[in-house]
């Protein structure tokens, strides 16, 4: 018999840990269940154990997480680390995994809140070994206290590369270049965003301060690069960029590349809900209501996993999904009460999203990784090239979920969460119609690998 | 001190203990608690974690957050498993995975 719950909140980051707050408020059993060994997301990875000089190191922003953790002290809160979600089905009913073994809960509304990946940036020479997203090199900083082997190269674009380039010049890291692939005309696209972007100051404040901060560690920062290339095979031992009209070759024995975050959407398109092309942050949402409500009752979603706003935008995600479903379950009477309490929320939300627009024209993807040569390895776990790819589309390949059957790109264990973007990039172009036209991978159950021992021991 | 290709810690008045020890590849590896296996191996200068399973191309961790499924390691017995989603414990037996799996011969996940 599966056990019976009010609320589950899938993932602990800032949306989850918001919603499982409010709704514990609210008079609701909630079993807050996430796949980390601590809580706190990416964003505040490993948060509670991180001491003074580490927080120093991370920064404000990170330390400014640690007073989240309080939420978990709330006796409704039932939170669950190391629980590995595999299934969930429009009813509610979750399937997860946790110390080897499988469980299941039923719950009267789930609220999703997964948060992001980094983009895939698929160019020659990123599966070598020592190449890695920004995003781990970070992790390792924050749950290990490790620091790269030097020379570091931080390969990009978007606020995460700045940012883990001064979080190590502060650990007295200093990387031996930034090679930034912004191209020249985004600045020009993102100034008319600007004044917009003013009503959120405190981003570009902070988005100053770690240019300014970068500019003084004296890193050499390449710009508008393009035509990268990692080299080596066991480990990587160099990268290759065109930068100021010169080739150029930069030794190093660790890469960080970085090219935004896109919501993760596994569970979202395992359950087959509607998504949108967003076509200015270039990835598919779930298409929500204004309360994260999706078009089945008991499933909501929020935090980077509705769409790409940040950690504090999050967190009002988190708030208006919880008010919205303990309005549901009749844990608050009227509507009326829930649009009350969902005002300050609301007026929060607009100051964060104002700033998204910038952000979003300055640090769009550049073509080359949407679109990469063909001898590019897009596809990492079955080792699909972006020329086999347009192969395909030449002998009538209409869109991501058929390539699967001329060449198994998606099928392997990652389950097209680092290949599914760059594949319907590449045919979109191919065809020469657009991105939403070509659609995603269908994405089934169960969503991480799960033993044959533990499902079976579930029905037995 | 930090060698070619090695993680390296973040230097600590009073370093942190290397207080588990558990098998790489038939090597002890020595490791803080609370590291992943993913860490615990990168601190120790293994970057290659398993062969491909079309090209046989080397491969390490990319992502350190349970998405990318390139760290994939066996862990006592068991196949596949992502060595940065799984905490060290002591006395572990890890081992590269080589290629795909194989559907026989593998203990404990029938």
């Amino acid at each position: 018999m599966s056990e019976i719950i009010d609320i589950a909140v899938i993932g602990a980051g800032p949306a989850g840990l918001a919603a499982a707050s409010v709704t514990a408020q609210h008079g609701l059993t909630v079993v807050l269940l996430d796949e980390q060994p601590a809580a706190g997301g990416q964003i505040y990875r490993a948060i509670g154990s991180a001491d003074a000089h580490l927080q120093d190191i991370l920064g404000r922003d990170y330390a400014a997480g640690r007073t989240l953790l309080n939420i978990l002290d709330q006796p409704a809160i039932d939170y669950r680390a190391g629980a590995t979600v595999w299934n969930l089905t429009a009813q509610g009913n979750i399937s997860y995994s946790l110390g080897g073994s499988a469980r299941t809960l039923s719950a009267r509304h789930v609220i999703v809140c997964t948060g992001a990946l980094e983009r895939p940036m698929p160019f020659p020479g990123w599966t070598v070994p020592g190449v890695m997203t920004a995003g781990a090199g970070q992790i390792l900083l924050k749950s290990s206290e490790l620091i790269p082997p030097a020379p570091t190269l931080l390969a990009g674009n978007g606020p995460l590369l700045f940012l883990v380039a001064a979080q190590y010049l502060r650990a007295g890291h200093r990387p031996a270049a930034i090679v930034e692939t912004t191209p020249w005309r985004n600045y020009g696209a993102a100034l008319g965003a600007l004044p917009g972007a003013l009503r959120a100051n405190s981003y570009l404040r902070k988005g100053w301060a770690l240019l300014a901060e970068i500019k003084r560690g004296r890193l050499p920062h390449y710009r508008a690069a393009k035509n990268l290339r990692a080299l080596g095979t066991a480990h990587v031992e160099a990268l290759e960029f065109r930068a100021g009209g010169r080739q150029r070759r930069i030794p190093c024995a660790s890469l960080l590349i970085h090219s935004g975050i896109v919501p993760n959407i596994q569970i979202s398109r395992a359950l087959d809900l509607d998504h949108s092309w967003d076509p200015a942050q270039r990835c598919w949402r779930p298409r929500l209501g204004a309360w994260g409500e999706t078009s089945l009752e008991t499933i909501s979603i929020a935090g980077d996993g509705a769409s790409i706003g940040g950690a504090e935008a999050a967190l009002h995600c988190g708030r208006l999904a919880a008010l919205h479903a303990a309005w549901r379950l009749g844990a608050i009477e009227s509507h009326a009460e829930i649009t009350r309490l969902a005002k300050g929320e609301r007026k929060a939300l607009a100051v964060h999203h104002a700033a998204r627009p910038f952000l979003d024209l300055l640090y769009a993807p550049p073509r080359a990784f949407l679109d990469p040569p063909d001898e590019t390895i897009v596809c990492r776990c079955e080792e699909v090239s972006a020329g086999a790819i347009r192969g395909y589309a030449e002998l009538g390949c209409l869109g991501p979920n058929q390539t699967k059957a001329f060449g198994r790109p998606g099928m392997g264990p990652c389950q097209g969460r680092y290949c599914g973007l760059s594949v319907a990039e590449i045919i979109a172009a191919a065809r020469g119609i657009p991105l939403e036209n070509v659609g995603y991978y269908r994405v089934r159950p169960p969503i991480k690998p799960v033993t044959l021992g533990e499902v079976s021991a579930l029905s037995g | 001190m930090p060698k070619d290709s090695t993680f390296w810690h973040l230097p600590r008045p009073e370093p942190h203990a290397l207080a588990v020890t558990f098998g790489f590849e038939g090597a002890a590896v020595a490791a803080r608690t609370g590291d992943t296996v993913a860490s615990a191996l990168l601190a120790a200068g293994h970057n290659t974690f398993r062969t491909s399973s079309v090209s046989g191309s080397a491969r390490g961790p990319f992502c350190m957050m349970g998405a990318c499924f390139e760290c994939l390691v066996e862990i006592d017995g068991i196949s596949n498993r992502q060595a940065c989603m799984i905490q060290v414990r002591a006395g572990m037996i890890v081992r590269r995975m080589v290629g795909a799996r194989s559907l026989v011969g593998d203990a404990g996940d029938v």
